[in-house]
């Protein structure tokens, strides 16, 4: 959505209009969950040793939806990087990755201050604590292995291969052993059935994890394009890319 | 696939492991090293815990975390050395790519099975289980290991193109992708060392499980090791 705008706001003044304004509108739909979710939710009456504690859904949950959708978006980059070797998808691929590592640690870190105050300790291998940090262990190893080959594009074929290889064992992380029959503090179905959370909770809940996707999209162009000025610059100071002109780059600053 | 080109596959597949299995016993690095970490580990576990009352919970943990340290120590080494060696060009031309990966995963369950049959009796004299269910106990061990093998396998083939500081490289990426792999079959062998007949039966199905996640990793590791070889 940003990025149709961003693409014609060089061309049109009345676009940059929109674009501001939808800019406008995130930040108020954020501060208006933010707002509802430590204000207007109600509190719960059981279940909890701070009713309060309850409103840490609202945040908790958006970002490891948001995290996911991110990680997704990144392996079908991955995959359509094997499939075409266009260093674009590598980039896109890649910074989707990181914006995932992110918000899995906020979705961590939310859920250990959860943990602390409602079960005791900051962390107690609650199986989805267990799947979580695999997790994000598989994302900081991809980065690992990306710093570790020098050659850009072995790298960039590497780091794919891996994302693709690694999401084996995400199935078995996020379906399998959560859902499995064995003890665990989270609660079941708040979600998928009418007897998980009230509807007020999953209206403030559905419209953050809204407002944090455009969040995300919104880094993902901006990270984008940055990426892509690097790349534009490296490679026209080596003079190894015979699409791009060859530039000399500090007589290019200096004329700027 | 006709019946010749399977026969060409299968006999390639062999050399691959042929010449795997004379290149080791020229040096013997890995056996060395495998077998050697496994022991040392096991006795390190061993004397630190020695008289400690330790459950069979505690017991699979710990034939587990020395089995997996154990076969990562020298794993990689099937893909760093053609790499090393400047050998890997030459590989390429010789056989197909699935020849390759399936000759050298071959190689390393040889060598995961060898750490098995020397560290398991080994472990059950230093920290003996009160009972033990061997018919389970070798299902979870040649499960868990051809997992351990097929993905470390694989994960050899990623980082043989690093510049520096393989192994440890090889650790680090290797461990997220086994780790699911290793509570499963520690769940699975904590079954095999109790006498509670519910675990037992949760450990028969982990041996399912094991299974699925085997044959999906080694699956996958065929479909994409195209990419990564020929790159």
């Amino acid at each position: 959505m940003f990025g149709m705008i961003n693409t014609t706001i060089r061309t049109s003044r009345e676009f940059r209009h929109i674009s501001n304004a939808l800019k406008i509108g995130l930040l108020l739909l954020l501060c208006s969950t933010t707002i509802a979710g430590f204000i207007w939710l109600p509190e719960p009456t059981t279940g909890f040793l701070h009713p309060a504690l309850a409103r840490m859904v609202v945040f908790h949950v958006p970002c490891s939806l948001v995290g996911t959708v991110a990680s997704l978006v990144a392996t079908v980059y991955a995959i359509m990087y094997l499939g075409t070797k266009r260093r674009e998808y590598d980039i896109k691929s890649r910074v989707s990755y990181s914006i995932a590592l992110l918000f899995w640690v906020l979705t961590t870190v939310t859920g250990a201050i959860f943990a602390n105050a409602q079960w005791g300790a900051y962390w107690s291998w609650d199986i989805k604590q267990s799947c979580i940090l695999l997790l994000l262990l598989i994302l900081t190893s991809y980065f690992a292995l990306r710093a570790a080959i020098d050659d850009p594009r072995k790298q960039a074929t590497a780091g794919s291969v891996y994302a693709v290889f690694a999401m084996v064992a995400v199935p078995f992380l996020t379906l399998i052993l959560p859902n499995g029959p064995g003890p665990t503090n989270h609660p079941k179905g708040t979600l998928t059935t009418r007897e998980g959370l009230s509807s007020e909770y999953k209206w403030v809940l559905y419209l953050g994890f809204f407002g944090l996707t455009m969040v995300y999209l919104w880094m993902f162009r901006l990270q984008v394009a940055l990426e892509n000025v690097k790349l534009r610059m490296s490679l026209t100071v080596d003079g190894m890319d015979r699409d791009v002109p060859r530039v000399n780059v500090r007589e290019r600053i200096r004329s700027l | 696939m006709s019946k010749l080109a399977l026969s060409n596959w299968l006999r390639c597949t062999l050399i691959v492991a042929r010449k795997e299995i004379d290149v080791e016993l020229r040096a013997r690095h890995a056996i060395g090293t495998i077998s050697l970490f496994a022991i040392s580990t096991l006795i390190a576990v061993s004397s630190a815990l020695n008289g400690a009352n330790m459950r069979s919970e505690v017991k699979a943990g710990l034939l587990w975390i020395v089995l997996l340290f154990a076969a990562l120590s020298g794993l990689s080494r099937v893909f760093v050395r053609e790499q090393e060696g400047g050998t890997a060009a030459y590989l390429r031309l010789f056989a197909p790519s699935t020849s390759i990966y399936c000759g050298k995963l071959f190689f390393n369950l040889l060598l995961v099975f060898g750490v098995e049959a020397i560290s398991v009796p080994l472990f059950f004299i230093f920290i003996s289980p009160e009972t033990v269910h061997y018919a389970l106990l070798i299902g979870v061990l040649a499960l868990g290991g051809w997992g351990i093998a097929s993905g470390a396998t694989f994960i050899a083939a990623l980082i043989a193109n690093a510049s520096a500081g393989k192994s440890g490289l090889f650790f680090i990426v290797a461990f997220p992708v086994l780790m699911p792999l290793l509570l499963i079959a520690v769940q699975a062998t904590v079954g095999a060392f109790s006498s509670v007949d519910t675990y037992v039966t949760r450990a028969v199905a982990d041996l399912g499980v094991l299974g699925a996640y085997c044959i999906v990793s080694t699956v996958a590791a065929l479909m994409l090791f195209d990419y990564v070889w020929y790159d």
